[in-house]
């Protein structure tokens, strides 16, 4: 129950961060992008707020042995710069420098949709379906099967 | 290049927020707030944990609906821009926040935050693609 809660406040605090930076405006998005247009460096702010934030507080946080509400940390301790990595991100960069959207601003949208969200949130999703089923495809046909535990395997995003 | 004070104090608080979002997230439930994992996780995987996650997202979107009911400036829909470039858009940055194992926010936000050189491999690749796709898009081909 707390922290069903603390889920929900931290979305919460997400969501309006994003309003306010502006991230949800996928014409602002672009023209952050766009260096050879009429750069508009403000969203560096953005990821340099957010980051300067978790950069400082994520040493103190990690430093306990557990969480406030739960037994343990949960996050990957993959390092591999692999072709899974260089190949997503690449194509997740594409994706975004097209049209401006990428996935927190897109949830976040649901509360404010127009056209725009209507034939890019599907599709998105469609994309990540059929990457599970490529990569379940992949995986049934190796005659090991690899045992991945569910949050080892997803490394943060 | 356009820059003054006032238009960078909403981006530079609104990420201040997001990074307190993510430092809360990890500090109360010892979780990465990766918008693109925890979606896709509560998608397409054992739903378990489905109530957290659906939590969030409920939380993503309630707090956006509370700025915008707050400060209204909803963003208005491009009348020109391609349907068809919306879609192949979409599904480019699904495969590629699920093969890649993140997005903005969980290999920028949170794995930068932790110092994580493969997020940081990750972050600068998607900038930097994007950067480029952008420049393409716009000025070589035409579409805005």
């Amino acid at each position: 129950m707390k922290r069903s809660l603390a889920s929900l406040l931290a979305g919460l605090i997400f969501g309006f961060g994003l309003a306010l930076s502006g991230m949800t405006h996928p014409e602002k998005v672009l023209a952050f992008l766009d260096m050879a247009g009429n750069w508009d460096a403000s969203l560096l702010f953005v990821l340099g707020g957010a980051v300067g934030v978790t950069v400082v507080t994520f040493r103190f946080i990690l430093r306990r042995n557990t969480p406030l509400l739960a037994d343990k940390f949960f996050m990957t301790d993959e390092f591999r710069i692999d072709r899974p990595l260089i190949l997503g991100a690449s194509l997740f960069g594409i994706g975004w420098g097209i049209s401006g959207y990428c996935p927190g601003p897109a949830i976040a949208l649901i509360a404010a949709p127009n056209w725009e969200l209507w034939a890019f949130l599907p599709a998105m999703i469609v994309g990540a379906y059929a990457q599970k089923y490529v990569e379940q495809r992949a995986l049934g046909n190796q005659s090991q099967r690899l045992t991945v535990s569910d949050d080892s395997q997803q490394s943060c995003g | 290049m356009t820059f003054s004070f006032n238009a960078v104090l909403p981006p530079l608080i609104g990420g201040v927020l997001i990074g307190l979002s993510a430092a809360w997230f990890l500090w109360a439930n010892g979780r990465l707030a990766g918008v693109s994992g925890i979606l896709w996780r509560l998608l397409f995987s054992k739903p378990s944990d489905a109530g957290w996650r659906a939590l969030f997202l409920a939380g993503v979107v309630g707090g956006a609906a509370f700025y915008y009911r707050l400060f209204s400036g909803m963003p208005v829909a491009r009348e020109t821009f391609p349907v068809w470039l919306l879609i192949v858009s979409g599904l480019l940055v699904g495969y590629g926040t699920s093969l890649g194992r993140g997005c903005t926010s969980g290999h920028g936000v949170c794995g930068l935050g932790r110092l994580s050189l493969r997020s940081l491999i990750a972050t600068l690749i998607f900038l930097l693609t994007a950067i480029v796709t952008t420049f393409v898009v716009r000025h070589l081909i035409g579409i805005r």
